[in-house]
């Protein structure tokens, strides 16, 4: 039976711990929050590998720089051979996995073997054999050379995990990295949080402790960044920032990352095989609205594929993509195309209707996707938009039902984006590149590229010719580039975005006051 | 019911019977559902496993592998079924991880999300619904109506962001979101409760009302009980019955209302992970997490009627005759 005399201590018991709350939001040294869209889809490192290696949980080989040269990470060094066909990776000898044990190259090598199975990146090396040489020593022997092996040893999917890490079944149970941090709580799918790891070979960090929280919605990573309750906010909605930016409490630091907004383009088709009428599609498209409008950051509206972030690959010699919807409407008639009342026709009646497909897994995708339907109807195209899963345009690449796909590219999932050029562009075409065209200088261009047996000067050429090419032939019509938004609290310093997305930089951080 | 079963025991068999036939029911049809959504099924689950920046074709490919995606239907049924009975609900296609873990894990996070919500509710709702029925026409019973003509029209969706801006933004009193050491349920639980505590207030107002106004109360008031002697005793009770009964049918509601707020305050619960198996055609997690809810619905059910029938004794006596 509950008296009243119950009643009232719960009572004052609810209001203690509600006030304590309340104080503990605002005490200095709580957990460092941060929160992002990115959910825990699972432990295995392809999955979300790439969840603990930014939270510095766990580590990959090799490290790099903003502009994808490689850094040591566990390995302290490497070396190729003079073929280019082996690669010796030597491990820090010092690195500890969190359960105490030393970071082995067996260890490494069980990891990178997992890493070998579609889709990890890895997969995409021509790798013949990887092997150990002693205990700290890793060699991984090619089939050809291959330049971007460490870009993709700098991959999450790669990370090393101590061999307690593994149930029986060989599945991943637990998350014991070398990183500075050690995971203490981790509930999938949402929360991750970490504690100082002690036995770490390196500086010891300013920040002890960090929670890292999934939120799916926007709004409430906007909340929380306001309520100061969040850290670190990642992925606003452009609304949201708007609001933030006037808040005192808040800044806002911003970096342009390697993704693009594209659409990909089944060049295969009748109607779009002529360059022509890709170029017509290209110009009807008013980047700059669709970047200041919807974007809310007129400096998004993409003039060519690649962001002046990938300072190796933006061609600043290539005009700028335009908006001209005169020039949209000649090069259509060029090609044949005569206008009707309900849009444009062939010379033999056919009627010029496309569909195009998106995902809402970027809340903007589905947006801009009306916008171009908007924007092409005015030049006379008629275009159906279905919006789907994210796997909906590789299928539509594989059995060729695709037409138009609107999707956000990373070219720089792994540091060099070459891997990547070579999936979307190389023979055959790519999930989320060409479809039904394709360019032998381009090709042979990327080849030298993924060897890298040629001058730097060479290489560097190619990058821009290939940039080149793609501006010319637009197998992908570039709509917009990314900027990484986030809000960040009064109470942290030494805060430094990475525009390859692949750490936090917790290290680097440390409290105000 | 059977002839000879005492109405606990009848009530019993009834819904252990419902439970199976749900159970056969929920997982078929969850499955055939999964089964004919339109795009790939390993497409789909390789883009909930790897994100849209690894998913490929290649991905796909091994995923079908993996998971045996091209053994026929009626195979694929029957093994479930088969693992069904031997309480074996499979592994995520996604997360790999055991589907029974998942749901028990997440399952009871939305539990203590509605239970709180269903106490909040009743707080809230219960006295104002008594007053007011004690008082029909006063400024309580007016502005109760009021209130719950607006929060009953306030979608949750705009309640929670209210919330959160009103009571974690302006006055800092609670974390906005995923907080559950410090007091991160109450504005989840608070969003559910405002909605059912205004449909409460209402149907606890009419109950009391036809409770005083039945001949049991008056005869209880004629034989010399006190107003407050006769409300303990015999109006409550009587008032009761619509108010259980109201909790058992909106407790559905309440689950419901749960995909949303769990989603927006990023509460780890059954209603966000269900949203996520139905995006990744997780079809083991689907099956898991339905059959779950189902089996938790009628037991809440049970309960209900449970507590009907302990309130009213005129039930027990028409069982039994």
């Amino acid at each position: 039976m509950l008296t009243r005399r119950d009643a009232l201590k719960k009572g004052a018991l609810a209001a203690a711990l509600l006030g304590s709350g309340g104080l503990m939001a605002q005490a200095p040294r709580t957990p460092l929050q941060i929160v992002g869209p990115w959910e825990i889809g699972g432990l295995a490192p392809t999955n979300s590998g790439f969840v603990f290696t930014r939270l510095q949980v766990t580590e990959t080989l090799l490290n790099a720089q903003d502009d994808g040269t490689p850094l040591p990470g566990l390995a302290e060094r490497w070396n190729r051979s003079a073929d280019g066909l082996s690669w010796r990776f030597t491990l820090r000898p010092s690195a500890r996995f969190h359960d105490g044990s030393p970071v082995t190259a067996a260890a490494a090598v069980r990891c990178l073997e997992a890493a070998r199975v579609a889709p990890a990146l890895l997969s995409l090396a021509p790798i013949r054999l990887i092997e150990t040489e002693g205990a700290s020593t890793i060699v991984i022997r090619l089939r050809e050379p291959n330049a971007s092996l460490p870009a993709m040893l700098a991959h999450s999917s790669t990370m090393v995990i101590a061999p307690a890490s593994y149930g029986v079944d060989g599945s991943v149970r637990s998350i014991i990295g070398s990183g500075p941090y050690r995971i203490t709580q981790l509930t999938p799918p949402q929360l991750v949080e970490c504690a100082v790891f002690d036995g770490y070979d390196g500086p010891k960090p300013a920040i002890d402790r960090v929670r890292y929280l999934a939120a799916g919605r926007a709004e409430t990573r906007a909340l929380m960044a306001e309520s100061g309750q969040a850290d670190l906010a990642f992925g606003l909605d452009p609304a949201s920032l708007v609001r933030l930016r006037g808040k005192r409490n808040l800044t806002i630091v911003s970096i342009t990352l390697p993704r693009s907004v594209i659409l990909k383009v089944n060049a295969g088709l009748p109607a779009l095989t002529d360059v022509r009428v890709r170029q017509a599609l290209s110009h009807a498209i008013d980047r700059g609205g669709i970047a200041k409008a919807l974007l809310r950051d007129p400096e998004l509206a993409a003039t060519q594929l690649f962001a002046p972030s990938l300072k190796a690959w933006h061609n600043t010699a290539l005009p700028a993509l335009s908006f001209d919807a005169v020039r949209a409407k000649a090069l259509l008639a060029e090609a044949g195309w005569k206008r009707a009342a309900d849009g444009l026709r062939d010379a033999k009646g056919q009627s010029f209707a496309l569909k195009l497909r998106t995902f809402p897994d970027r809340p903007e995708l589905p947006i801009i996707a009306t916008a171009l339907q908007a924007q092409w109807r005015e030049i006379g195209i008629n275009v159906q938009v279905s919006v789907g899963n994210s796997g909906d345009i590789p299928l539509g690449h594989r059995d060729g039902s695709l037409q138009l796909g609107l999707a956000a590219r990373n070219y720089g999932n792994v540091p060099d984006p070459t891997g990547t050029l070579l999936q979307d562009f190389g023979p055959g075409g790519g999930d989320f590149g060409a479809m039904g065209w394709s360019s032998e200088p381009l090709g042979r261009a990327l080849s030298e590229l993924k060897r890298g047996d040629v001058s730097a000067e060479k290489l560097a050429a190619n990058r821009l010719e290939i940039a080149r090419i793609l501006q010319a032939e637009l197998p992908v019509i570039p709509i917009s580039w990314y900027r990484q938004q986030v809000a960040l609290s009064s109470r942290i310093r030494g805060v430094s975005l990475d525009p390859l997305e692949r750490s936090y930089r917790l290290t680097q951080m440390s409290w105000r006051g | 019911m059977g002839v000879g079963w005492s109405p606990w025991t009848a009530l019993m068999l009834r819904r252990a019977f419902q439970v199976l036939a749900l159970a056969v029911l929920i997982g078929t049809v969850c499955f055939f559902i999964a089964r004919s959504l339109p795009g790939d099924m390993a497409m789909r689950i390789a883009a909930g496993r790897y994100g849209y920046d690894l998913v490929s074709g290649a991905a796909a490919d091994a995923v079908r592998t993996e998971l045996g995606l091209n053994q026929p239907l009626l195979v694929a049924l029957l093994q479930w079924l088969r693992d069904v009975v031997s309480f074996d609900l499979g592994v995520s296609l996604i997360s790999g991880r055991s589907v029974l873990g998942e749901v028990v894990e997440q399952l009871g996070a939305t539990l203590v999300l509605a239970l709180t919500a269903v106490l909040m509710a009743a707080a809230i709702g219960l006295p104002l619904g008594v007053w007011s029925g004690l008082h029909p026409g006063g400024w309580v019973d007016r502005i109760t109506l009021g209130l719950a003509v607006v929060l009953r029209a306030t979608p949750s969706f705009l309640l929670a962001v209210t919330l959160m801006l009103v009571v974690a933004v302006k006055l800092g009193a609670l974390p906005v979101a995923g907080d559950a050491n410090a007091g991160g349920i109450i504005l989840p639980a608070l969003t559910l409760a405002l909605g059912l505590g205004a449909g409460l207030a209402r149907v606890t107002r009419s109950a009391v009302l036809d409770a005083l106004a039945s001949p049991a109360y008056e005869f209880a008031r004629s034989k010399g009980l006190s107003d407050r002697q006769a409300l303990l005793r015999h109006g409550a009770r009587l008032a009761a019955l619509p108010v259980v009964a109201y909790l058992g049918v909106h407790a559905v509601f309440l689950f419901e209302g749960a995909v949303i707020v769990e989603s927006l305050f990023a509460w780890p619960g059954i209603g966000h992970e269900l949203v996520h198996a139905v995006f990744g055609r997780d079809v083991p997690m689907l099956q898991g997490t339905a059959l779950c809810m189902a089996i938790v619905f009628v037991l809440f059910n049970l309960l209900i009627d449970a507590v009907c029938l302990a309130l009213d004794p005129r039930q027990r006596i028409g069982g039994r005759s």
